[in-house]
């Protein structure tokens, strides 16, 4: 069981701040949990289209599209900051 | 050194006193504070386009970035003391968003190292801004590659 967290736009194009999910044993990193959400269609495709504006975080911390999920894990997708 | 996310406004003459209260070895307070303004130069719009910000964050991973950021600061130069508040929530033109000071016994190291801190939050602080205009309604404010480039810059120089 994975915990999901959106941001900004992301959220709400896909339309939830946060989820639960579980994923399907092929689903091993980000890049493949992306693909997976991306399938759902809908806002998910939508908000995952351009991974040029996507940035991961796997519990709390930067990490690359490479980086591996497992379960437990609370990822979030967010676009590119812009506070100060 | 101090790291503080909150909904209100914060009082700039009263955080400054307090940095350096007590620390009679501190030579100087460098501060930056960001304000909400009503326009939006990048999309060449002028006074009294922007009406309100709305400022999203990710509550945990906020506070983790802003104390890595200071940390990292403190072991780039002497600093004695450092704070940094970031306002989340709607806030309107000329309300303030963010204060960071820095306080330590030369004014080298307390330039640089409020500039360095500014720049890597611009980058790196899980904020996002939602503007609301005049004639467009409300839109995500787009990350800018000036505020990367800026950022960046501080990762060339030897420490």
């Amino acid at each position: 069981m994975l915990k999901l967290l959106y941001f900004a736009w992301l959220r709400t194009k896909i339309g939830i701040a946060e989820e639960r999910v579980t994923v399907p044993e092929g689903v091993t990193d980000v890049a493949g949990l992306i693909d997976w959400l991306r399938g759902r269609g809908g806002g998910y495709a939508e908000a995952l289209a351009n991974l040029d504006v996507v940035k991961v975080a796997v519990n709390q911390e930067y990490v690359p599209f490479t980086h591996p999920v497992t379960g437990g894990d609370e990822v979030a997708l967010f676009p590119p900051v812009t506070g100060g | 050194m101090t790291v503080r996310v909150q909904r209100g406004d914060f009082d700039i003459g009263a955080e400054l006193a307090a940095l350096s209260d007590g620390d009679t070895g501190i030579g100087g307070v460098c501060s930056f504070t960001g304000l909400v303004r009503d326009l939006h130069p990048q999309a060449g719009e002028g006074p009294g386009t922007v009406r309100a910000l709305t400022l999203e964050h990710y509550p945990g991973m906020t506070e983790r970035q802003l104390e890595a950021i200071e940390a990292e600061a403190k072991a780039r130069w002497p600093l004695s003391a450092c704070l940094i508040i970031h306002r989340y929530g709607r806030m309107e033109p000329g309300e303030r968003i963010v204060l960071v000071a820095c306080a330590s016994a030369h004014r080298e190291a307390a330039f640089d190292a409020c500039r360095f801190i500014m720049d890597w939050l611009k980058t790196k602080a899980p904020f996002w801004k939602l503007e609301e205009t005049a004639v467009e309604g409300t839109r995500w404010v787009d990350a800018r590659h000036s505020d990367q480039n800026a950022a960046d810059r501080w990762s060339d120089l030897s420490r």
